[in-house]
C-alpha cells in the first residue's frame, strides 16, 4: 500500500494547496479520501463485470460444442468471415496458418510470409475467443448471443483450428484448459531496459 | 546549439534563425517567403478586393474557420481510421475537430447526465462516479500527444504525405482527474497489479493497463483543448495516459476493475502485439518511442532555389525531446534544428531549419533524440533490432527529396 500513496503524492503534488486554506491536502501522507462518489451495488457491478480471464474468472454457466456452434456461426459470422473461417474483405481469418509459421525465428527477413495470424495460429488464450466474441460480436447486433451460444461458437472456431474436437464441450471449466498454439510466444516488453531501438 | 554552420557544407547549406532574425531580416526576407510556391496562384490572378469600405460579418456564438481553410482528416474506406493533416497545422496542439480517430465500433451516442464510470475490483469500496461527479475532483491540465501504435507507411509512395505517412498522432491539452486519486478513494488493496479498462462502445473495448501508470500520471480525461472531449475522442470521459500507445488510452470509458494479473484481451493479445524475429511476439508494449517528421515542405509543394523554413514536429513517450537533427546527405552528417515553443515532456515538439535549396537535387531528413538519450532509429536499424514483419511501433527516420525542378516528395525507402 505505501507505494501507491508515495505515488499519490507525487500526481497530487502537482497542484497542491496551501497549509492554512482549509482545503483537502492533496499532499499530505496518508491522503483523505474526498467522499466523491457513492458506493457501487453488488447488481451494478454484475451488471457490467463481463470480463473473462485466462484462469476462467468471470465465465459464466451455459456449454456448447463445434456442432452446436456450427448453426450460430452460419446465422451470424458466415456473411463477415466465410464459411471456412477463411476471412472476406470485411471480416478476419479465423481459421488457418500455423504458430509455427507464424513465430518463426527470421533474423531480419520477412517472417511469418505463409502464416497468417489467425485464432489458431496467433491467439494465446482461448478464453479471450469467449471474451471477445461476447464483447464485440456479431458485428451487427453485439452482445446479442447467450452465453451456451458463445461457449459454441468458441468450440466451433477452436474446433475448425484443430485445437478441440467435434464434440468437446466447452464451458467454464474447460475453456481455460484449452492449450493454444500460441500459449508461450509472447513475451513481456523489454524496451525500457535499452537505450537504443530494441 | 551551433549557431554556425558546419564546415562541411555542400550545396544545400544550413543557416540559423538566431544569425537569420538578428541582422539579416530585412535582406533575406524576402527570399524566405518566396521559398514555397504553389499556394500563391490564385493571389498573382487577380488583386485582392478591398474589405476596408464595407462593414464585415457579424459576431457568432460558435465560430468558424477562414472559407479557405483545407486542413481535413483522411478518412479510410471503411470509415474506422482518419488521419490528421499534419502538413497543414503549424504550432503543437492538433484542433479537436481534425484530431485522429480510431474506431473499433463506431463512436456511441453517450447522454453525460446518465454516464457513469464504475471502480471495482481489488478496492475497499467498489464506486460509481459521475461526470458530475469526476469534475469536482482535483484536475490536471497537461499537453501532451497520442499517437496509434500502429502509425507508419511502409513502402509508402513518394506521392505521401505526413497525413499518410503517420496521421495517427495527434496533441491536445487534456483536463482531468489522476486516475491515482480515484483508486485512493476506492481503497485500492496492496495485492492490485493490472487494471483492466473497458469502454461503453459496441466492442466494449478493454485494455489491461498496470497499475504503475495509474500512479504516474494516468488520468481520467473529460476536457480536450479547454472544452469538453468531442465524441470521437470519448465523450464525456475516456483514460489518457501520456505517451503510451493510443488503443490503451480506452475511450467512453465505464469500467475499471482492479486486479492482480492481466486479462488478456484480444487487443492485447491478438492485436498491438509485435512479432520479433527471434519468434516471440511482444507484449503490453505501450511506450511510443521518439521520433520527427517533416511537415513543410512536402509533396505536392514547389519549391525555388533559396533559403526555405523546413519544419516538422518531434514527441517521445519517454520524456521530452532533447534535440532534432537534420541530413541533406542520407546521415552521414547532421545539423540541429531549433526547437521552438514549450518543450513538454510526451508531446508533440516544433522544430524549424533552416535549409538553402542549390537547385539541384536533394534530400533531407530529420532524427530526434529524448532527453533519456534514445536517438530515433533509421528503418535498418528497426529491422535489426526486430526483424521486418511487425507493423505496430515503427519510428523510423524519414524525409524528403528535393527533385531538381523544384518539386518535393516524401523520400521513399523500401521496407527490409
Amino acid at each position: 500500500m505505501k507505494r501507491f500513496i508515495v505515488g499519490l503524492a507525487l500526481v497530487a503534488g502537482c497542484s497542491s494547496t496551501s497549509q492554512d486554506s482549509g482545503q483537502p491536502a492533496r499532499s499530505s501522507d496518508p491522503v483523505p479520501t474526498l467522499g466523491i462518489g457513492r458506493a457501487a451495488t453488488l447488481q451494478e457491478i454484475a451488471a457490467l463485470d463481463i470480463d473473462v480471464r485466462p484462469d476462467g474468472a468471470g465465465l459464466p454457466e451455459g456449454s456448447g460444442t463445434a456442432v452446436t456452434g456450427r448453426a450460430v456461426y452460419a446465422a451470424h459470422c458466415v456473411s463477415c468471415h466465410g464459411p471456412e473461417g477463411q476471412g472476406t474483405p470485411t471480416g478476419e481469418q479465423l481459421v488457418g496458418g500455423s504458430a509455427s509459421e507464424v513465430f518463426v525465428a527470421s533474423g531480419t527477413e520477412r517472417s511469418g510470409r505463409g502464416g497468417r495470424k489467425t485464432v489458431g495460429s496467433y491467439w494465446p488464450y482461448a478464453t479471450t475467443l469467449y471474451d471477445y466474441t461476447n464483447r464485440a460480436m456479431p458485428f451487427d447486433k453485439p452482445g446479442s448471443l447467450t452465453p451456451s451460444e458463445v461457449y459454441a461458437v468458441t468450440a466451433f472456431v477452436l474446433w475448425k483450428n484443430g485445437i478441440i474436437g467435434e464434440n468437446d464441450s466447452m464451458n467454464r471449466a474447460t475453456l481455460p484448459a484449452v492449450r493454444m498454439p500460441a500459449r508461450d510466444k509472447f513475451v513481456p516488453d523489454d524496451r525500457l531496459r535499452f537505450r537504443q531501438v530494441r | 546549439m551551433s549557431s554556425q554552420p558546419d564546415s562541411n557544407d555542400t550545396a544545400a547549406d544550413a543557416i540559423s534563425r538566431r544569425d537569420l532574425f538578428a541582422g539579416a531580416a530585412g535582406a533575406l526576407g524576402a527570399a524566405v517567403i518566396a521559398g514555397v510556391t504553389h499556394t500563391e496562384t490564385s493571389a498573382q490572378q487577380a488583386p485582392a478586393p478591398d474589405t476596408t469600405h464595407q462593414q464585415g460579418a457579424f459576431a457568432s456564438d460558435l465560430g468558424t474557420r477562414a472559407p479557405s481553410v483545407a486542413a481535413r482528416r483522411r478518412v479510410n474506406p471503411a470509415r474506422q481510421v482518419s488521419r490528421t493533416p499534419l502538413q497543414d497545422l503549424d504550432g503543437s496542439i492538433t484542433p479537436s475537430d481534425l484530431h485522429f480517430e480510431r474506431h473499433h465500433a463506431g463512436i456511441p451516442a453517450i447522454d453525460p447526465v446518465k454516464y457513469t464510470l464504475l471502480i471495482h475490483g481489488l478496492v475497499a469500496k467498489p464506486l460509481v462516479l459521475t461526470l458530475a461527479d469526476l469534475r469536482r475532483y482535483p484536475s490536471v491540465t497537461r499537453i501532451a500527444f497520442l499517437e496509434c501504435s500502429g502509425n507508419f507507411a511502409r513502402n509508402a509512395a513518394e506521392t505521401t504525405r505526413p497525413q499518410e505517412l503517420c496521421g495517427l498522432t495527434s496533441q491536445s491539452e487534456w483536463t482531468g482527474v489522476p486516475l491515482a486519486l480515484l483508486l485512493r478513494e476506492a481503497g485500492i488493496r496492496s495485492e492490485a497489479k493490472w487494471l483492466l479498462a473497458e469502454g461503453q462502445d459496441a466492442a466494449v473495448m478493454a485494455r489491461s493497463i498496470p497499475v504503475e501508470k495509474a500512479f504516474d500520471d494516468a488520468l481520467i480525461a473529460y476536457a480536450q483543448n479547454g472544452e469538453p472531449l468531442r465524441p470521437a475522442q470519448g465523450f464525456p470521459a475516456r483514460l489518457f495516459l501520456p505517451g503510451w500507445e493510443g488503443n490503451a488510452n480506452v475511450k467512453w470509458l465505464r469500467r475499471i476493475e482492479v486486479g492482480d494479473q492481466a486479462y488478456m484481451t484480444r487487443d492485447e493479445t491478438s492485436k498491438y502485439t509485435e512479432s520479433l524475429k527471434d519468434g516471440t511476439a511482444r507484449q503490453f508494449s505501450f511506450i511510443m518511442d521518439a521520433r520527427s517528421v517533416i511537415t513543410a515542405p512536402n509533396y505536392p509543394d514547389k519549391i525555388q532555389p533559396g533559403w526555405l523554413e523546413v519544419r516538422g514536429i518531434a514527441w517521445s513517450g519517454r520524456g521530452k525531446i532533447a534535440r532534432v537533427d537534420m541530413s541533406a546527405d542520407g546521415g552521414k552528417s547532421w545539423k540541429p534544428a531549433q526547437l521552438q515553443g514549450a518543450v513538454l515532456p510526451k508531446a508533440h515538439t516544433r522544430f524549424a531549419y533552416m535549409f538553402q535549396w542549390s537547385g539541384e537535387e536533394a534530400e533531407l531528413i530529420s532524427r530526434a533524440t529524448d532527453e533519456t538519450g534514445y536517438i530515433q532509429p533509421t528503418q535498418h536499424q528497426l529491422v535489426e533490432a526486430r526483424g521486418a514483419s511487425t507493423g505496430y511501433h515503427l519510428n523510423p527516420i524519414t524525409g524528403i527529396r528535393i527533385k531538381s525542378d523544384g518539386s518535393v516528395v516524401y523520400r521513399q525507402e523500401t521496407w527490409a
